[in-house]
């Protein structure tokens, strides 16, 4: 378990401002917040490359607060990968073996063992530069995880990746939870990551934590406009997707089905953007493939736009400005039509 | 085919002045003497003596820096500290005033009653007209060459690529040693054979703090005075062409090295 108690630092341009957090052992934990907020700052102090100007540290009830980061066994990972661009990857995931004077023997079997649970064994006597950021990023991993790291640090670990890898990667990061049963923390401004990954998430905003909680805990009941905002106003809804013939996605929620044209089966979060929904008082021909009948739950007055709740057998949040608002002559209870195309639900 | 437009033309052109003010004297240099007589020279003790003298002097004066130089400039690198500039220009100084100037400079600290001359004159350790003193006449005036370019070295390696190294159970001496130390050390060699050849070509320190025994440049001056020019042009070319032989060699070996540059 890791326990920040009060942390708090300085850096002139940069302030961490009274930061407590417990961070149970196992969990895969998020740090989620835009750029600039101070996530990496925190996952460094919790690394020991700082030090507090106050507060404490806490692993496994053992105060750490002072202790260097050599002697913290914290595995770490940066989105630029940081290899070592003088040693191969062998030598790269070695590092931490033989700082520890393991026997060569032992080194060379537990590096060849990590090497094919990530798939790079091909790779062991390439320098870092020839390797896509892909294979960087699993050897990177494999650097820290051989060491047995009481917690797993990464900071963006996806961000500098393509699409693909990015999903292959989250993949490898779920399985490396499980089989290592190791303590994750991962920094990310990526709200599908977290949704992905995540077991617990503390939203961070200008150094400090604005919302501790479950996943699904934040997404549905932000704490405050910042973390609304952040998390996006979009509408998750959880369900089964099947894919059908007309090479669409049908997302069975329990309650609607949605359609997507995106291709996924298996259980799914469906995601819309309030902006890609559209309202009518009728039931009007359109191509968009989704129609529901629904009610209006609720109505919130933010000025310039009004934010409307809309129960089709799930909420459904969406935003309309003051003049369709009112062209629309909406009420509470009222029944309206909503239309969204299958182009906009996102799968993940 | 690659069109040339006239601005490359004419930049090329105004640029070419240089390369050929700096190559014409030195080709012409190398052909102007005959050799035979460089051969006669190659045999004259005091040249052989006096040329032994400066490649050795300035490679003391370069492994002293080396020494001396590469944990400043890792500390220059690393830390932002109150006083940094002030120590980043007094690296500086040596290059910027006459050489003449820090010769004398020198000779009033390094005499035998100086106040670092006296103390270490105590030990045995003589600089007025002695190695000692070419040594330190070369140190002062060339040893920014190698703070300056293993800073670069340095500010050239990801300081996160040593935290990383730091996760992993290395402390911060063996980090310097396994990380950044090789990382840096292409622009550590390149900073130590610009501070050698420069020590190797100082001459205005030398003559004020230890005229004798005659280090190459000094002894070419003193052919130059006493006999003229075509006494002094030999040992010039013997010279030049070992300054140059060493400076090809250590490009060719460096150019062999396993180069790291960010991609």
């Amino acid at each position: 378990m890791i326990k920040l108690e009060n942390i708090s630092r300085d850096w002139k341009e940069f302030k961490i401002n009274n930061v407590s957090l417990e961070i149970n052992e196992r969990d895969y934990f998020i740090f989620l917040g835009p750029s600039g907020s101070g996530k990496t700052m925190l996952l460094e102090l919790i690394a020991g490359m700082w030090f507090p100007d106050s507060g404490k540290i806490f692993m496994d009830d053992i105060d750490v607060t002072m202790l260097p980061s050599e002697k913290r066994e914290v595995g770490f990972v940066y989105q630029n990968y940081m290899l070592f661009p003088h040693k191969t990857v062998f030598e790269n995931i070695a590092f931490g073996l033989n700082i520890r004077k393991v026997d060569k023997k032992e080194i060379q079997k537990q590096v060849e063992e990590m090497m094919s649970l990530f798939g790079i064994t091909k790779l062991s006597n390439r320098l870092p530069r020839t390797l896509s950021g892909g294979e960087q990023q699993r050897t990177a991993l494999a650097r820290a995880l051989i060491i047995h790291p009481k917690v797993l640090l990464m900071d963006e670990p996806l961000s500098a990746l393509d699409r693909i890898t990015r999903e292959e990667l989250i993949k490898e990061f779920k399985r490396i939870h499980k089989k290592f049963e190791v303590t994750i923390i991962h920094v990310t401004h990526n709200f599908d990551e977290a949704l992905q990954l995540a077991d617990r998430i503390a939203i961070i905003k200008e150094g400090t934590v604005s919302q501790v909680g479950d996943t699904d805990e934040v997404f549905r009941h932000p704490k405050d406009e910042f973390v609304a905002d952040f998390v996006g106003t979009e509408n998750i809804i959880r369900g089964i997707a099947r894919v059908g013939e007309d090479n669409l996605t049908t997302v069975d929620t329990g309650n609607i089905e949605i359609k997507s044209s995106e291709i996924k089966t298996g259980s799914v979060h469906a995601t819309i953007r309030p902006e890609d929904i559209t309202l009518s008082n009728e039931n009007v021909p359109t191509s968009a493939r989704n129609v529901f009948k629904g009610f209006i739950r609720e109505i919130y007055d933010l000025g310039t736009i009004i934010k409307l709740t809309i129960d089709i057998g799930e909420p459904l949040v969406l935003v309309l400005t003051r003049q369709s608002f009112l062209d629309l002559e909406l009420n509470v209870g009222k029944e309206i039509f909503v239309y969204f195309k299958a182009t906009a639900v996102n799968l993940f | 085919m690659r069109k040339l437009d006239y601005t490359t033309i004419f930049f090329a052109l105004m640029g070419s002045f240089l390369v050929l003010f700096i190559l014409i004297p030195i080709v012409n240099l190398m052909l102007s003497s005959d050799l035979n007589s460089i051969i006669a020279n190659l045999k004259d003790s005091q040249v052989i003596s006096s040329i032994f003298i400066s490649v050795y002097s300035a490679l003391a004066a370069t492994l002293i820096a080396v020494l001396f130089g590469v944990p400043l400039a890792y500390i220059l690198a690393r830390h932002d500290f109150f006083g940094k500039g002030f120590v980043e220009s007094i690296i500086d100084i040596p290059i910027v005033i006459p050489h003449t100037v820090s010769g004398i400079a020198l000779l009033l600290v390094f005499t035998s009653g100086g106040i670092l001359g006296a103390p270490l004159g105590k030990l045995g350790l003589v600089f007025t007209n002695a190695i000692p003193g070419i040594i330190i006449a070369m140190l002062f005036v060339s040893s920014s060459f190698v703070v300056n370019s293993a800073r670069e070295g340095f500010e050239s390696v990801d300081p996160r690529m040593e935290k990383v190294a730091r996760t992993l159970g290395s402390g911060t001496m063996r980090t310097f040693f396994l990380i950044s130390l090789p990382l840096a050390l292409r622009s550590i060699v390149v900073g130590s054979i610009l501070c050698w050849a420069r020590a190797i070509s100082e001459f205005g320190a030398i003559i004020i703090l230890a005229y004798y025994p005659l280090a190459a440049s000094t002894l070419i001056y003193t052919r130059f005075v006493q006999f003229g020019l075509s006494n002094s042009t030999p040992v010039a070319i013997i010279l030049i062409s070992i300054c140059l032989t060493l400076f090809i060699i250590v490009r060719i070996i460096i150019k062999g090295w396993r180069s790291y540059d960010k991609t």
